[in-house]
């Protein structure tokens, strides 16, 4: 079990840290996209406020706070995170720094990469200095994800890649791309992939925004045209992670972390307001009693699904993995969501429906929650996932 | 906030109880029980006793086996699952709790009774169709050192074999109020309190209990006179929680039954569970039971450990336990076909404990708006 009063100690501490080192005008805004911190070389600040808070963070590792702390993190157990999770959410304070080095690559090279290419590309992306992009998808490659084409050829000294991702997030503000290429022709679609760290500056590569139903452009094709990548980049540094042909493991590792991140991107919207508190607002919207049956509706499933999300994790660290259940996650998540995004709609009426209106950017947001159930395994990806590996339905 | 996840004395816990009522209290046994028209087995009651299940909220004072309230959930859960019929929520969670938080010399005794599985208790509180306990209208006068009861109960679950029952009378106040209401311990057999078997679909005892200026003395007021609620409330809503975790069961057993089904049935040369639009269907129900789990593990813990503000988590586990196990018995019946409908076949059996489940201390309508009413709806 763990230390309560060690926990206690943690949590006035944290809250003090949060309280001192976040300045106070970033504190108790709603969250929105436009307003996350990601960094990188093509990044730039919106105020000194927000590069003040990355600063401070950074200093104590707090931008990757389980991280090792020779990687740029602060080496905190899952139960001190957690606290700092939800201080963060009750301080009303925004995370310092999120990117995709965070999310997804950080867990990938902690999992299976050497040393130096932890110290080499994790540093980096703690301090907000280089920032990564996911090259998965290829227009023939979406929910038949292992069907990817772009080829990586072994020149000798370095990989010649000829392709194309699409869906790339941010392509055309990352530094550095991590892309599953395909590296043996011959061998059957899973295992011919592997897992190669590409510097975006590398003559060949070249993006292209893609404009969503949202008006915005959150997503990218990304093209390789004879791109030269180096075997490695510096002593037992390679730029493929883990073997040769043995990329589809990190890929699947990789996708349960995304999973359950989209899945958890149900939580922590309305600026820390419960569903009820964001329609009260709302003059006479909960009044309706079609709206109020489906805001509690909603708010039983969200809080559920909040208490789920807690328990997977608490049984990941645990050591009992989540496995094919973090499809779940995925799937319940994002469909809830999308729900939730309907709902505030309904509620705003017409209010709602202007690009930027009284209530900021709530329409491009409920288009952008059309993306959550289609990015990362579709939903009906998922309920194959659950039907076969975790039900173990016959296939049909 | 503590860890969902099951300790490894929940988790024994549980494997025990699956076992013993796999082997002892399949749902033929319930089978059984209607068959031969009788509301549970009592030689199965005395070995849930023996093993402490009767005293699993019962402190170690008085015999019991004081688990606390989520090894209750997990004990309710796993009689869900097989269907198992026994007094077990209504004695051994909601009478024992609420005989607990009034201690006292009578609450010990009567504890130490349940804890053996010698003394069954039903509750006596609602009136009308649905769960409404502060609109008791059920009188108790004042006569003399004591008063007289008289009302109705329209649904009072194990009414039929319960040897005392606590009820809730009002004493002051009007309908809507908890001020005013207070609580009766009473033997089942005291003169003018007459019992009618309601014949509901889960085959399981409940009756309406009928008070015609039933004589209770000033001893049997359990608690303080006209803030019976403060008191019994506590039971109730350990009673939910349990009653939450009971229809987890039952959602888990009716998808096992189906998903099981989906697997050996065949039409059109193939096994109908490798047809996509059922695979889907039978995923969701899993994600949905999934979901479910959490609220109710949630709720026991919260109940252990702040039994004073458990209200947001125990509705919350009672509201989505009956949206997920009606969700699961509909799919049930309809994924099993015109079999599913017949009497022969268990899945039914599912259905109908599911329908009353849902009803027993609030159904999702009530509890979704606690929930809300706790959000700042």
């Amino acid at each position: 079990m763990p230390d309560t009063a060690a926990l206690d100690a943690f949590r006035t501490e944290i809250a003090d840290w949060i309280t001192s080192a976040c300045p106070p005008a970033l504190r108790g805004r709603p969250i929105s996209e436009d307003r996350i911190v990601w960094g990188g070389r093509k990044w730039q600040f919106q105020d000194d406020d927000q590069k003040t808070w990355m600063q401070a963070a950074i200093a104590r590792g707090m931008t990757a706070p389980r991280w090792p702390v020779e990687y740029g993190g602060a080496g905190l157990s899952r139960a001190e995170e957690k606290i700092y999770r939800e201080e963060l959410e009750r301080l009303q304070a925004p995370p310092p720094l999120e990117s995709f080095g965070l999310w997804m690559l950080g867990p990938a090279l902690l999992e299976f990469g050497t040393h130096a290419q932890k110290l080499a590309h994790l540093l980096p992306v703690t301090r907000g200095e280089i920032r990564w992009c996911q090259g998965y998808s290829e227009p023939g490659a979406g929910s038949d994800l292992a069907n990817v084409q772009t080829r990586a050829e072994d020149m000798g000294d370095h990989w010649l890649v000829n392709g194309q991702k699409i869906w790339t997030s941010y392509a055309d503000r990352a530094d550095w791309i991590f892309a599953l290429v395909r590296t043996d022709r011959d061998a059957p679609k899973h295992k011919g992939i592997s897992f190669m760290l590409i510097d975006m500056n590398s003559p060949g590569v070249t993006t292209r925004p893609i404009q969503l139903i949202s008006g915005k452009s959150p997503f990218c094709e990304t093209f390789f045209d004879n791109v030269k990548v180096p075997k490695s980049y510096g002593e037992d540094n390679p730029s493929v992670v883990g073997q040769v042909n043995r990329g589809w493991d990190i890929a699947k590792y990789l996708l349960t972390h995304e999973r359950e991140m989209i899945g958890g991107g149900a939580r922590g919207l309305l600026g820390g307001r419960s569903l009820g508190q964001f329609l009260g607002d709302l003059d006479g919207a909960l009044d309706n009693p079609v709206t109020r049956a489906e805001a509690m509706r909603i708010e039983v499933n969200a809080l559920a699904f909040a208490m789920t999300m807690e328990r997977y994790k608490d049984q990941a660290e645990a050591g009992r993995g989540v496995g094919n259940a973090s499809a779940m996650l995925k799937y319940y998540g994002t469909e809830l969501n999308k729900e939730r995004y309907e709902l505030l709609m309904s509620a705003a009426g017409s209010e709602a429906v202007e690009w930027d209106g009284p209530h900021g950017s709530l329409a491009p947001e409920w288009l952008r929650t059309k993306a959550n159930s289609i990015e990362g395994g579709t939903s009906e990806v998922m309920l194959d996932i659950i039907a076969k590996r975790v039900l173990e339905l016959p296939n049909s | 906030m503590t860890s969902l996840l099951e300790t490894e004395d929940e988790t024994m816990l549980r494997d025990a109880a699956r076992g013993f009522l796999a082997d002892a209290a399949p749902v033929a046994n319930l089978r059984a029980n209607r068959d031969q028209g009788r509301p549970f087995d009592t030689a199965l009651w005395r070995e849930m006793a023996q093993m402490g299940w009767a005293g699993v909220l019962v402190p170690e004072a008085q015999g019991g086996a004081d688990m606390g309230q989520r090894a209750a959930g997990i004990l309710a859960e796993e009689m869900g699952r097989t269907l198992a019929a026994s007094p077990f929520i209504s004695s051994a969670v909601i009478a024992a709790t609420t005989l607990r938080a009034a201690a006292g010399q009578h609450s010990a005794d009567a504890l130490a009774a349940i804890a053996q599985g010698d003394l069954l208790y039903a509750i006596a509180l609602d009136e009308g169709r649905k769960h409404a306990p502060l609109n008791t209208t059920l009188a108790a006068e004042k006569s003399g050192n004591g008063f007289r009861l008289s009302g109705t109960k329209a649904f009072v679950a194990d009414g039929g074999c319960a040897d005392r029952v606590l009820v809730l009378a009002r004493t002051a106040g009007g309908p809507g109020e908890a001020a005013g209401l207070t609580l009766f311990d009473i033997p089942a057999d005291r003169a003018g309190l007459s019992k009618t078997a309601r014949a509901t679909v889960d085959s399981r005892d409940h009756a309406q209990m009928v008070f015609d200026g039933v004589e209770a003395t000033g001893d049997e007021v359990l608690g303080t006179l006209d803030d019976g609620w403060a008191l019994l409330s506590r039971g109730v809503q350990a009673g939910q929680a349990a009653v939450a975790a009971e229809l987890l069961g039952v959602a888990g057993g009716a998808y096992g039954m189906t998903v099981g089904y989906l697997k050996e049935r065949k039409q059109f040369d193939r096994t109908i569970g490798s047809f996509q639009a059922l695979q889907h269907r039978a995923a969701h129900l899993w994600a949905e039971i999934e979901v479910t789990a959490s609220a109710i593990a949630n709720a026991g813990r919260v109940l252990d450990a702040t039994p004073a503000e458990a209200g947001l988590a125990v509705s919350l586990a009672k509201a989505r336990a009956a949206q997920t196990v009606d969700l699961a018995v509909r799919e049930g019946v309809q994924m099993h076909g015109g079999i599913g409908m017949t009497d022969a076949y268990d899945i039914g059996f599912y259905m109908k404990r599911a329908r009353v489940g849902t009803e027993w201390l609030g159904d999702y309508g009530y509890h979704a708006a606690q929930v809300a009413a706790a959000r700042g709806f």
